[in-house]
């Protein structure tokens, strides 16, 4: 008996140290991201900070007929949307293609990964040399007798955009697609193999299955860094970029600029539901292919 | 046979497929570091077109095209000798990014340890309610972020050019510090503080510490091992790897900041280099190739030594659990 409750009151002492283990935490993470989140909120449904006039869904209506706000939001969806579904297809392609014996390969790992380590800021002037309206692809399609393009300053500057995010972000998901690959269980490879199945079939009807997981992780992690590409085209093109290039994060920094707290906080509250309804949509549907899996 | 040989020239094809493009990735690095070895007056020629309004007082050639050179006509150091010894605002500017990013990193981590050490043992409804919300906080981009880090970093204070509020008016008064140091001290806090709260670190950390068996918490407990040694005997050392991956990851991420300096300090000296860059490239494109390569050391040291590691902490990403 002694000895049970020596043990249970040693078992209190541990769950409580393990609680205590997360204070500190979740002390930061509600001062500097929770608590002002819920003020964000509540600046998101009054008149103004002075007045403090209760006016419901107002701000939230004249943002969605802000022409700035709808040609950011219109662009970075245009971005993430092309870009996403390249930065899964193409890295899960290369990790396929790395898996067959490619002498060379741990190399060719580094060369893919590298961007990654790269600080965008150091590079950035070769991709401005790149294309630039003289540059060198611009030289490229004029000696094959093809018209050359602003590529920043038209509608072609998403493309530049999208070639810079998929060499950043290439490596990172060949990674993960590389060990999900090695987590297959080799006899089912095996079996399909002895049965005559083709290279496509065991790709398309039994890695597919065990690697969607990882699909919608990948899928997940995109969609987060495809938000982060203001940084690019800050370099590239600074404040003002062309239209086509005016991202979200551009129209925050204007807002930010005239201290408008009311744009602000909805805008904040209106894109992070946005994106607790995509990732929502994403792990509803992992779950039916989640389930594929398992039987 | 034949079914074999085609096999064999299908590799060969796929092979050579990669090669080119593994070589097109590392491209624009390679490039910036050769061109880091030209002379000002080659960068000039070359690049030159791309600023339009180059002075008179550089008498050379300057062709209408922008000329990618791969190899330098002439190897020097000039730029580099430009950079370190003649510009010491480009310094000044490195080590504001390493004034931000290492506290960051350093601080980031250590809460992770303690706080996916308590995550991973003893869990309830509310750590695991608390751990979903940390996920949720993690996916939020910064457009999101940055509006609540701003509100408060505007409520302590740390936003404004004079020094008449709480804590900073008492130091202020005390003399410990100059005046203009207390305010770049802050706007660096208002920085360095929502990125050491950062849940990311956790996130990655709790899954590696959830994965350490527990016949070994056991086999210590036995021994009489208390909680605070269980983690720093057993959980620490056993994630080490784990923790060093996820700071070259937390590292990179902050080196590269763009977005927070230009909302949070209104004090551009105080900008770190990734922020700065954009300005050196046109303004002293001379310069640029050289200031970029210096930028990249750190990162790129971390990745020659780091790489196994880099790609370990990736995976725990990845896993599920």
């Amino acid at each position: 008996m002694k000895k049970r409750s020596k043990n249970s009151c040693g078992r209190r002492g541990e769950k409580i140290f393990s609680n205590v283990c997360i204070i500190p935490s979740l002390a930061g993470v509600l001062i500097f991201f929770l608590i002002p989140f819920g003020i964000v909120i509540y600046y998101s449904l009054i008149s103004n900070p002075v007045t403090k006039d209760f006016v419901g869904m107002d701000n939230y209506k004249d943002l969605l007929q802000n022409s700035a706000f709808k040609q950011a939001s219109k662009n970075t969806a245009m971005f993430s949307s092309i870009a996403v579904p390249l930065a899964v297809i193409i890295p899960m392609w290369l990790a396929v293609i790395l898996e067959r014996s490619i002498p060379g390969k741990s190399v060719f790992r580094t060369f893919f990964l590298s961007p990654l380590m790269v600080p965008t800021a150091s590079v950035v002037l070769v991709w401005q040399v790149l294309f630039h309206n003289h540059g060198t692809i611009n030289q490229v399609v004029e000696k094959f007798g093809g018209n050359p393009v602003d590529w920043l300053n038209s509608s072609y500057g998403i493309f530049v955009i999208i070639l810079m995010f998929l060499w950043k972000n290439i490596g990172y998901n060949m990674i993960l697609f590389m060990s999900a690959l090695g987590g297959i269980p080799k006899d089912i490879i095996e079996v399909a193999e002895l049965e005559g199945a083709s290279k496509f079939y065991q790709f398309f009807h039994i890695k597919l299955r065990y690697l969607s997981p990882t699909i919608l992780f990948v899928l997940i992690l995109s969609l987060i860094s495809s938000f982060k590409i203001f940084r690019e085209v800050y370099l590239l093109t600074g404040n003002y970029p062309f239209d086509r290039l005016y991202m979200l994060q551009h129209f925050m920094n204007n807002t930010f600029e005239k201290l408008n707290y009311q744009k602000l906080s909805t805008a904040a509250v209106l894109f992070s539901l946005v994106m607790i309804v995509v990732i929502a949509i994403l792990l509803i549907s992992e779950h039916f292919f989640g389930k594929d899996v398992e039987n | 046979m034949i079914a074999k040989k085609r096999q064999h020239f299908f590799n060969i094809v796929i092979g050579v497929f990669i090669g080119i493009s593994a070589i097109l990735f590392i491209m624009p690095t390679l490039l910036t570091i050769a061109n880091s070895f030209m002379t000002s007056n080659e960068i000039s020629a070359n690049y030159g077109a791309m600023l339009g309004n180059m002075t008179d007082d550089k008498k050379v050639f300057i062709s209408e095209n922008v000329n990618l050179k791969f190899i330098p006509d002439k190897a020097t150091l000039s730029q580099y000798k430009n950079v370190l010894f003649k510009n010491p605002e480009y310094l000044f500017k490195f080590w504001n990014s390493t004034i931000l990013t290492v506290p960051i990193t350093l601080f980031q981590l250590a809460i992770a340890v303690l706080t996916s050490y308590g995550f991973s043992r003893y869990n309830n409804k509310v750590k695991n309610l608390i751990f979903f919300a940390y996920i949720i906080l993690m996916i939020m981009p910064y457009q999101v972020t940055l509006v609540p880090n701003y509100l408060v970093a505007d409520k302590l204070g740390f936003l404004e050019d004079i020094n008449n509020t709480g804590i900073w008016k008492m130091l202020s008064e005390m003399k410990v510090m100059e005046d203009t140091t207390i305010i770049s001290l802050k706007q660096r806090l208002a920085i360095i503080l929502p990125g050491i709260f950062s849940p990311f670190s956790i996130f990655l950390l709790t899954k590696v510490m959830r994965r350490i068996p527990i016949s070994y918490v056991e086999a210590a407990k036995l021994d009489g091992a208390t909680e605070w040694q269980i983690m720093t005997q057993i959980y620490l050392p056993m994630c080490k790897s784990a923790l060093v991956s996820i700071g070259m990851l937390v590292f990179i991420d902050y080196w590269n900041m763009v977005e927070q300096p230009i909302i949070l300090m209104k004090d551009s000296e105080l900008h770190p280099l990734s922020v700065f860059l954009s300005q050196v490239n046109t303004g002293d494109i001379g310069l640029a190739f050289a200031v970029g390569t210096v930028y990249m050391i750190p990162t790129i040291l971390m990745f020659l030594y780091g790489e196994d590691y880099l790609v370990e902490g990736i995976t725990a990403g990845g896993i599920k659990g």
